[in-house]
């Protein structure tokens, strides 16, 4: 087979083309890194490229399956997201603050990808500590989307913040990515790259050996080209970790088995509040084509209300900011990372904290040390607790009535990059519809679903009860097969 | 609520992070936009409700306090910005 052709192959179709010995690990991971070696000078998507760990894993694959030994995801050439602690690999979660740091430790997520076998090409750009939406705030610079509007040269955001994870899925740089998703960071950029976004049931995936960005909020899921190498990747991320206390202590279920099963008679809501009145018309035009594509599937259709989802951004902008400004509090020049020089210790600190961190990063340290002050904490972030209690509430009755809901991924197509940094609330709103879920902690899924006018890809989410992400890839298998989405972006870099 | 440039300086202070004088003002500005947009939260009815600090039900897991873990002080330290033998080294905390 030729380079591109094993490129463009995927997750599932390599491990068919594996176990029939069509081609070898090292050739699909050769493959893959002369792919990002032309692709990433333009595209930024790897922070770190890792070719000789590449190789190395991809013989070692190759020697197991030679023995009859093959794991679920063996000889699978996987990106891996900066937020994610590599052993003897710089990790750096985007931002100069981690600098050099070189983890002595892998994290679990990861550790359970290498125990099946898969083969890591390098580390992916993020916006800084995953806080953002648009890959702009990476102290690497932003990645751009692979994806352009049709008759324009314009460089576009591939969404945030696992941008370079879904740039890189869609430009065929991997087989598959590991991303993570805060506020929407998963899915939002699925939807701006067309590929499919999973951010799982809170506690689904451990978080020990990711980066904190606010842990009560932070889930690990797969970024991969159809719903069903995305099942497969997430059962083999998932899976009870003692090292994370919030760890569920849950069997994982065999995701891949759940696509292409029958939706027929399955409930499904539409929540009245997410229509909002500035939306795009062809987002509100896809998502009523999502609605008629499961109705056609034998999906009964119900109107719903979560009257609380316009509190959502709002109270994640002090929940995820509250979390962040404790979390970062680490980064304090004398264990690891970054140190800069100042007269006594408290200039050290300042110093360091004021070089290492970004714009955006420097932002929400001051929000959340400011909600959480003496006299605002009441007002603020117990506020917000309560307001994050009524929408979890929401879902709750909303499931009662159905078994899992439909909505647009984001209020739009991927933007210009440069066009929303210097209106933060502007960017913010990126997540207006995925940053329930994970107030929540519900598992939801991005679909690309559709083209623009200009030919950029849409996303449809589908939103499920926690832990029933089953019903969630049955319905976007459904989803997938409707909208028959084949649609890649023209190679230009 | 109105964020001034005196709050922006006291609340960078409490996280250790050096604000220049000159971006005392722009950052208080931004910072009240966003606060200014985060004061709708006051239209929701909260009486009564139990604040959600976790999405997951499940009781905090214990395990037996023994040592689980340590004796690398090499891994420990490989990443110290300064470090001496097995110590990092730290700027001078009393004079």
């Amino acid at each position: 087979m030729t380079a591109s052709s094993l490129t463009g192959l995927t997750l599932k179709g390599a491990l068919d083309g594996l176990a029939a010995k069509r081609f070898s690990a090292e050739e699909l991971a050769a493959a893959h890194l002369e792919a990002i070696a032309k692709a990433n000078p333009h595209l930024n998507a790897y922070v770190l490229e890792t070719p000789d760990q590449a190789l190395a894993m991809a013989r070692a694959s190759d020697a197991r399956r030679a023995a009859g030994d093959a794991g679920p995801l063996d000889g699978i050439a996987l990106g891996i997201k900066d937020l994610f602690c590599t052993e003897g690999v710089r990790s750096t979660a985007a931002s100069k603050i981690l600098g050099e740091f070189v983890p002595p430790y892998e994290s679990t997520v990861t550790a359970n990808l290498w125990r099946d076998g898969a083969v890591m090409l390098g580390k992916l750009n993020m916006d800084e500590f995953a806080m953002g939406s648009s890959n702009e705030t990476s102290a690497f610079g932003p990645v751009t989307n692979p994806w352009r509007a049709e008759g324009s040269n314009r460089p576009l955001t591939p969404g945030g913040s696992s941008g370079g994870s879904a740039a890189a899925v869609a430009a065929d740089l991997c087989l598959a990515a590991t991303a993570t998703d805060t506020g929407g960071s998963i899915r939002q950029p699925a939807a701006f790259t067309g590929t499919v976004g999973v951010k799982p049931t809170y506690g689904r995936c451990s978080r020990f050996g990711v980066v904190a960005f606010a842990s009560s909020l932070d889930q690990a899921g797969p970024i991969a080209k159809t719903v069903e190498d995305a099942a497969i990747l997430l059962r083999s991320m998932a899976g009870h970790d003692p090292k994370d206390s919030t760890s569920l202590d849950v069997e994982t279920p065999d995701f891949a088995s759940f696509v292409g099963r029958s939706v027929k008679g399955l409930r499904v809501g539409v929540p009245d509040e997410y229509r909002l009145d500035a939306m795009p018309a062809e987002i509100a035009a896809l998502w009523d084509r999502g609605v008629d594509w499961l109705k056609g599937a034998g999906c009964e259709i119900k109107r719903v209300s979560l009257p609380h989802t316009k509190y959502a951004l709002p109270t994640y902008y002090i929940v995820a900011p509250a979390e962040a400004s404790s979390n970062l509090a680490r980064y304090d020049g004398m264990r690891f990372g970054l140190r800069e020089d100042g007269a006594n210790l408290t200039e050290v600190y300042e110093n360091t904290r004021a070089a290492g961190f970004g714009e955006e990063v420097k932002r929400r340290i001051l929000i959340g040390a400011y909600v959480l002050s003496a006299g605002y904490y009441d007002a603020y972030y117990l506020k917000a607790l309560r307001v994050r209690r009524r929408i979890a509430d929401d879902f709750d009755a909303a499931f009662l009535e159905v078994d899992a809901l439909l909505t647009p991924t984001a209020p739009s197509a991927a933007f210009a990059l440069g066009d929303r940094v210097s209106d933060p609330v502007a960017m913010y709103l990126n997540d207006v519809f995925t940053v329930t879920t994970n107030l929540a902690g519900l598992p939801g899924v991005s679909v690309p679903a559709g083209l623009d006018s200009s030919g950029l890809p849409l996303g449809l989410q589908l939103i499920g009860r926690a832990l029933d992400e089953g019903t969630l890839f049955s319905l976007a298998g459904a989803l997938e097969q409707a909208a028959a989405f084949r649609a890649k972006p023209a190679p230009w870099w | 609520m109105s964020i001034d440039a005196a709050t922006v300086k006291r609340v960078a202070k409490l996280a250790r992070l050096a604000v220049p004088e000159v971006r005392l003002e722009p950052m208080a500005q931004e910072l009240s936009t966003i606060m200014a947009w985060i004061e709708q939260l006051n239209e929701v009815d909260t009486d009564g409700v139990e604040p959600m600090t976790s999405c997951v039900a499940a009781r905090l897991p214990m395990r037996e306090d023994v040592v689980a873990d340590g004796g690398q002080p090499d891994k420990v330290l490989a990443n110290a910005p300064r470090r001496v033998d097995n110590f990092f080294v730290v700027p001078k905390v009393v004079e």
